[in-house]
């Protein structure tokens, strides 16, 4: 589906959330702006008054702004958590330094006799600042707001990364599912949001600025309207909120497939996945999407919802291999399947707790594990080639990988090389059908509805058991792309909605079928 | 009515002023003169508190500066700078009407007031709207005077009024500043490096040096009663020109040599008009032609000639 549509017909399917995120995305970025002019000009009025401390403030402003966004928005999760708030701050310090900077540059270049002439004449001090030097500085710190402006809406993309909403989230979900359209669809409005902040900007500064009434017309405008959209915009003000990692919205057994299935319509948010366990444990939302096998269920007790209707399909784990790099290295196929039969769901539930709770190194948990299946054996030669494993953004695609390449190591005479944090399933598969990289753990009903994407039918007729899943893509993959699946490992790591355990028994959904009447208050 | 006694003004080890004191009378211009970093321009700003002295008290008008707010003592004040200081974000009108303003004036009196003094001040009504850059430097050092004027204040300080003008409009504003009749009865402290500025607008001179004032003195005084060396040598370049501002056709009177022959185009003036206003007259028309006539017993008449021979003969007298 995706990717055969053009654009503007994914525009046009997807017009709903579009306007959901922009809106979201107007919200955030006005909030932030308000703000950051709210403090940023009586801060920058505050250090030409006390030149002693300019220095500093304008330096802690300019190293705010050289953090990488990404990172100051990571420094947030520890302080505040997820969500708008940590967003909205991470925007304002972002945003800070053109306008105390402006603002002080501003007023101290009105000129000394300009002042004198004021002060002569019998201003006070706040006449002095409100009669001459605010207005006359007023273009230079216009100016700043619409830097501020620009940033504000550029970096309002990344607040989807901590749960806040917003363009990013088609951003990321395209990122994700390495679908063009959809990022488009973030940042083509992104752009053109930054281009119409600017352009209101400076239709507003032509409106003779230098008059101190019109500024405070437009704070008090910005703020009404930052109010209001921040109101009506449904991530801030909805009860049961869920937030889904990228892939996840936009997946066809995601959830699409989730809603269409159930009838169902979540008020969501995008998360980075990284995140969406933590914004869960600290009730930023009532509903995350996860994997069955994720050692955070247990460690955040959280409770997975019973897929009654079964909208997932099954997911057994298989390496997927070049059919290229099995002709050539016959030998790696006996090695790899050495684990098979060994790790059942709750074995690689338990794995992926020592990753994600325990923080263990995924290489260590690997070899801990193949040492006590006796299977460790020391490196050999490393000499006969090289196979490069990948692996997608989690824990246990860390693990897997880990196991493979202390197995290749131990009983052949290849070396490996590891590719992780290849982020979601299609950044994966591209690489694997480019030869960019020769294998890596995927899941068979992933494989079906991500990848494959047969028609309706024939989902219906393959997904009644999970041998005819597997044989179903194992033959499609051969024919279509020359990957082949080894045999299943052994566990089945579903999609599944979660939810805080205490919040599901005192709601009463065990299933997601009885989310509907929960979601229609 | 100002009265200075014994300010000090320091600025780190520099000693800006150095215990100075003077006077000026009500409606009398009193100018102060001096080379840069003399002191005169810290003394000036002193009195509208701009600087705050060290040490020392000021009076205005029996008031000391420091018994009300500072901003109604400014407002009280009109104050004229060298680079005007005209707001360029606002029109001439709102310009002239920042005091008033800040006054709390109603509207109907701010726009009677201000048409009153354009006139006076001779800008064309359809510059009110206009912004300070689309003035020429006379024009705005009008403006400049007329937004001291305004409020009607007792005292104006000025400093460098005209510095920022060519020789040309200089020369222009001067004559037309002394003859606005709004000043008439306003306590005037002037400050300039101009001397013959010094000599024709001042109705007595500060020079100052060294943060000290020399001399305080009408101009005549500081010219033929130097209190000392400084005062003498400062005026000795331009002694001979400074005379005629300060020199009267009665002063030359007695050594002036009729004419034997008359003219039709005979300009009668006082006996205490300045030889600087007779030689302007007579060097408007061509030598010879023109005739000066004093209005004395006898009347005698003269030309540029017979000016300067009586004004030499002075001059060697003295």
């Amino acid at each position: 589906m995706g990717q055969q549509d053009t654009f503007f017909e994914f525009i046009a399917r997807e017009k709903d959330k579009l306007a959901e995120q922009l809106l979201t995305h107007i919200a955030l970025s006005l909030a932030a702006l308000f703000l950051t002019v709210a403090i940023g000009i009586p801060l920058g009025i505050l250090i030409t008054r006390k030149k002693k401390i300019s220095g500093f403030v304008l330096g802690v402003a300019g190293v705010l702004q050289t953090v990488p966004s990404i990172a100051l928005l990571g420094f947030m999760i520890p302080l505040l958590g997820i969500g708008v708030k940590p967003a909205i701050i991470t925007l304002i310090l972002y945003a800070l330094l053109p306008v105390v900077r402006n603002t002080f540059t501003g007023i101290n270049e009105v000129s000394d006799t300009i002042k004198e002439a004021a002060r002569g004449m019998g201003m006070t001090d706040m006449q002095l600042l409100f009669k001459v030097e605010l207005p006359l500085a007023m273009p230079v710190i216009f100016a700043g707001v619409r830097t501020a402006a620009v940033i504000t809406v550029g970096i309002a993309t990344l607040a989807a990364y901590i749960g806040a909403g917003g363009l990013g989230e088609f951003i990321f979900g395209g990122i994700a599912l390495n679908n063009t359209n959809m990022i488009l669809a973030g940042a083509i409005p992104a752009a053109l949001l930054a281009l119409l902040f600017d352009f209101l900007l400076s239709r507003l500064q032509k409106l003779k600025v230098n008059r101190p009434k019109p500024i405070l017309y437009f704070l008090g405008g910005l703020f009404l309207l930052s109010s209001m959209t921040y109101y009506s915009a449904p991530v801030f003000s909805k009860s049961f909120l869920a937030g889904f990692s990228p892939e996840f919205t936009g997946r066809a057994d995601g959830l699409p497939g989730i809603e269409k299935k159930y009838g169902l319509h979540f008020h969501s948010v995008v998360i980075s996945p990284s995140l969406v366990y933590h914004a869960a444990q600290n009730k930023e939302v009532d509903l995350i999407d996860g994997y069955s096998t994720d050692g955070r269920i247990k460690a955040y007790n959280l409770v997975v919802l019973k897929d009654d209707k079964k909208a997932f399909p099954p997911y057994f784990a298989s390496a997927i291999v070049r059919n290229e790099i099995l002709e050539k290295y016959p030998e790696i196929k006996p090695v790899i399947e050495m684990i098979n039969g060994r790790i059942n769901d709750s074995t690689m539930t338990a794995l992926n707790y020592q990753v994600d709770y325990l923080n263990l190194s995924p290489a260590a948990v690997a070899k801990d594990f193949l040492v006590k299946q006796k299977l460790w054996k020391p490196e050999r030669a490393k000499n006969a080639g090289k196979i490069i494993i990948g692996a997608k953004i989690f824990s246990e695609q860390y693990i897997l990988a880990e196991m493979y390449a202390a197995l290749i190591k131990g009983y052949t005479d290849l070396d490996v090389s590891l590719k992780e944090h290849l982020g979601g399933t299609k950044i994966c598969f591209e690489a694997l059908k480019a030869g960019q990289i020769d294998m890596y753990v995927e899941y068979t009903g992933t494989g079906l509805m991500v990848i494959l994407q047969p028609p309706s039918e024939t989902i219906d007729k393959v997904i009644v058991n999970k041998d005819s899943v597997f044989n179903f893509v194992n033959n499609e993959f051969k024919k279509q792309y020359h990957i082949t699946w080894l045999a299943p490992i052994g566990f089945n790591n579903t999609y599944a909605l979660l939810m805080r355990r205490e919040e599901a028994e005192r709601m009463g959904i065990e299933k997601i079928s009885s989310l509907n009447q929960n979601l229609q208050n | 009515m100002i009265r200075a006694s014994n300010l000090t003004k320091t600025f780190g080890s520099h000693v800006a002023v150095d215990g100075i004191s003077f006077e000026a009378a009500k409606g009398e211009t009193l100018i102060l003169l001096g080379t840069s970093g003399s002191g005169k321009t810290v003394t000036l700003k002193m009195l509208n508190k701009l600087i705050e002295p060290d040490s020392g008290e000021i009076e205005i008008n029996g008031k000391n500066i420091n018994s009300g707010k500072v901003e109604d003592l400014r407002r009280g004040i009109g104050y004229v700078i060298q680079n005007i200081g005209l707001f360029p974000h606002l029109t001439i009108e709102e310009n002239i009407a920042v005091v008033p303003k800040l006054l709390k004036w109603d509207k109907e009196r701010i726009k009677k007031r201000t048409e009153e003094l354009l006139e006076k001040v001779n800008i064309p009504h359809q510059y009110l709207r206009q912004y300070p850059n689309q003035l020429s430097g006379g024009q705005q050092q009008r403006i400049g005077i007329a937004r001291a004027l305004i409020a009607d204040p007792p005292v104006i300080l000025m400093d460098e009024p005209f510095g920022a003008l060519d020789a040309i409009t200089r020369a222009s504003i001067r004559a037309s500043f002394k003859s606005l009749d709004e000043l008439k009865d306003k306590t005037i402290v002037m400050v300039t490096h101009d001397i013959f500025e010094a000599f024709e607008l001042g109705n007595r001179v500060c020079l100052f040096d060294k943060g000290k004032i020399q001399q305080c003195g009408t101009p005549a005084e500081l010219l033929f009663h130097p209190a000392n060396d400084f005062v003498k040598k400062f005026f000795d370049e331009q002694r001979f020109q400074l005379q005629l501002y300060v020199l009267t056709l009665a002063d030359i009177i007695k050594y002036i040599h009729p004419l034997i022959h008359s003219s039709t185009n005979i300009h009668i003036q006082k006996p205490d008009t300045r030889l600087i206003d007779v030689m302007e007259i007579l060097s408007n028309k061509k030598d010879g032609e023109a005739v000066i006539g004093i209005d004395a017993e006898p009347v005698l008449i003269t030309g540029i000639e017979g000016i300067m021979a009586a004004y030499n003969h002075k001059t060697n007298e003295m």
